[in-house]
């Protein structure tokens, strides 16, 4: 059985600089959980702190149930990988991996076992007589990966591990370790900084800003119902368009409308919106919309709250499956995915339909999603 | 330089080019003669029979090549009022020599480790107290040396020289090493951390064998010091125990009335063999220590 990891009222400072400012996380057992956020929110420094590869100024790190605080990092029952992969550049790809456990001194039947099993499962079994410079980076990857899993410990830790593979290795070897994941059913903490391995990884995202988790919970809850305007922003790409303005009455009902908008460009606002909104009439908003929220008008079967608007194209952007339409409104820029088909020059108007049901409101001020 | 890193480049033509290129090596090998000569001088002369050194010119080639010179430099030549030739002496830096290269550098290999990878409060400012013995004078510890060498009984001894050549050259190997694991990758330690390892089973496994290029370094450093010294040698030594800079320095000062140029040039290249020797070895090492640390591990 895997162990699950618990930390409370975590902090690390280095000399005057608070790093990790107070952080209570509850990782259960078995489960992959992606610590991920812009550089320097802190998220290596929290993983070494779970690894023990750096110490706690205050609180607890607590792995299954025992207190680890004190403990160094080799009985902590935890394996890691590294960013730079760290292996040992004088020692063959075999020492690499059995150097864990020749200094646990496991037998050396077991050793062997092991190597075998896990070497046979990443397809390096061909490699294992090679030094890592001669590898390329993937098998680096992989080796590192080996060495991390012959162990068998509880909890992996992985310290971005795919960010130095070209973009196409990253992706098959997300599938790989998700994969992995599936199969030995081991706790995972990851730290990475791309959001979309958060996304496609994680059984739950930490979105860490400066010190502070600002929200943890699963991909989906992250996506759809970000906490805030930083985890609105980090998630997504390209991310959430934030459009400021102010929240008026029309006609009865409320409206969201643009700062530097033509009159008649106001949004119309979903009633399980306006209702929570109704005493904050004239407050200044944020409205988020996501990318996908906003396609070609008639495009799409119809629904309830939409809102069509004419607008410039300003840059279009094709990626392949869907174009992106880049236009502004007031000073915001703002981006549209349509269908390629739908997606017109540069310079034309262009009609857009907006779904306002999957829109979010953020508080301008604080930030926080209303 | 082997061919195949020469063959790529692409250089410009015609006779311009070749004229510059015509002087360029005619300056470096004008260069290469001036350095060369005074070797040159000496292996010839140390070739020579002395009935030759008196009728020729110091320039002229040997006519008739004889190792008479050679052989009593080594073992008949007198070194004050011993007749043993450089031999005896010769072993004395041999045996100072080679502890006191060890000592340092596995020192200094342990000092640079700890100083940089299990980093400590204080270290930057212990690093710079050590970093100062590598400015202190020799002569400005010669007293304090001596009276410390007396008390512990080593005075005169070759071991009391080992000691000294071994604290002495700490300042240095610590930098060289210090340097060197600057560029290590933490990553490495602590990967090896997780794996299970402490501080003396990770210098040992994984750190030391990256280091040959800074180990290298550091013993040719060291061992060209060491053999080289005189000074603390005659400071610290007498007689018996003097190592081979110090004998070659009798060797020449002691006359029988004629000057035995040939035996002092021999026994001058003789002194000096050792470290050409280490060059040569070392430094063939040192070239496969680079090339293997620069494929990134």
């Amino acid at each position: 059985m895997a162990s699950g990891i618990r930390l409370s009222k975590l902090r690390k400072t280095f000399g005057s600089t608070e790093v990790i400012k107070g952080v209570d996380l509850t990782i259960e057992p078995g489960e992959f959980v992606v610590l991920v956020g812009p550089s320097g929110c802190g998220k290596s420094t929290l993983l070494n702190l779970i690894a023990g590869l750096e110490t706690v100024t205050s609180g607890e790190v607590r792995i299954g149930e025992a207190l680890v605080n004190d403990t160094p990092p080799r009985d902590r029952d935890i394996a890691m990988v590294f960013q730079s992969y760290a292996l040992y550049p004088t020692k063959t790809v075999h020492e690499n991996i059995t150097f864990g456990m020749q200094t646990r001194r496991i037998p050396h039947e077991a050793q062997q076992a092991a190597l075998k099993e896990f070497s046979k499962l990443l397809q390096i079994d061909h490699l294992l007589a090679r030094k890592p410079g001669q590898l390329s980076g993937g098998q680096r990857q992989r080796v590192a990966m080996g060495r991390a899993l012959v162990r068998k410990p509880e909890v992996f830790l992985f310290d971005e591990p795919l960010s130095n593979l070209d973009a196409k290795l990253r992706i098959s070897m997300r599938t790989e370790i998700k994969k992995l994941h599936q199969r030995l059913g081991k706790t995972v903490v990851y730290v990475t900084h791309d959001q979309i391995e958060a996304m496609t990884l994680a059984s739950r995202i930490a979105v860490m800003d400066n010190g502070h988790i600002r929200q943890f919970g699963p991909p989906g809850e992250i996506y759809e119902h970000p906490v805030d305007l930083f985890v609105a922003g980090f998630m997504g790409s390209p991310p959430m368009n934030m459009l400021p303005g102010r929240l008026r009455r029309r006609d009865g009902s409320l409206v969201f409308e643009p700062h530097g908008a033509e009159a008649e460009l106001h949004f119309p606002l979903p009633s399980e919106i306006s209702d929570r909104l109704d005493a904050r009439e004239g407050a200044e908003l944020v409205l988020g919309m996501r990318p996908e929220a906003i396609f070609a008008a008639g495009t799409e079967l119809p629904g309830p709250n939409r809102f069509v608007f004419e607008k410039t194209v300003e840059v279009v952007e094709p990626t392949g499956p869907d174009t992106m339409i880049v236009f502004s409104i007031g000073e915001t820029e703002l981006i549209a995915r349509v269908r390629p088909e739908d997606a017109r020059e540069a310079g034309t108007r262009f009609r857009f339909e907006v779904d306002l049901s999957k829109a979010k409101i953020f508080d301008a001020k604080s930030g926080q999603s209303l | 330089m082997r061919q195949r890193s020469i063959g790529g480049i692409v250089r410009p033509k015609g006779w311009h080019n070749v004229l510059m290129r015509g002087s360029l090596f005619l300056v470096l090998g004008l260069f290469c003669l001036y350095y060369l000569f005074p070797l040159i001088v000496m292996a010839s002369t140390s070739l020579k029979s002395l009935a030759e050194i008196r009728e020729g010119t110091l320039l002229s080639l040997p006519r008739a090549i004889t190792f008479e010179a050679w052989g009593k430099a080594w073992d008949s030549a007198c070194v004050g009022v011993r007749c043993d030739g450089l031999k005896p002496f010769m072993w004395n830096s041999v045996a100072m020599a080679v502890p006191a290269v060890l000592l340092s550098t596995t020192l200094g290999a342990i000092n640079g480790y700890a100083l940089t990878k299990w980093r400590f409060p204080g270290a930057d400012w212990i690093f710079a107290m050590i970093l100062f013995g590598a400015f202190i004078p020799f002569q400005v510890i010669l007293l304090p040396m001596a009276r410390t060498l007396g008390q512990l009984g080593l005075a005169g001894t070759v071991t009391g020289l080992i000691l000294v050549h071994t604290v002495y050259g700490l300042a240095f190997t610590t930098l060289f090493f210090r340097n060197f694991f600057v560029g290590v990758s933490d990553g490495i330690l602590q990967a090896a951390k997780v794996d299970g390892a402490g501080f003396f089973r990770i210098f040992f496994q994984i750190v030391l064998p990256m280091s040959i290029p800074a180990i290298v370094v550091t013993v040719i450093w060291q061992f060209t010091q060491i053999w080289n010294d005189f000074l603390f040698g005659v400071a610290f030594t007498i007689g018996d125990s003097n190592p081979v800079t110090v004998a070659l320095n009798n060797v020449v000062n002691t006359s029988t009335g004629v000057k035995e140029y040939n035996v002092d040039m021999a026994a001058a290249i003789i002194a000096a063999l050792p470290t050409m020797l280490v060059y040569v070895v070392a430094g063939a090492w040192f070239v496969r220590g680079l090339s293997a640390g620069a494929v990134k591990g």
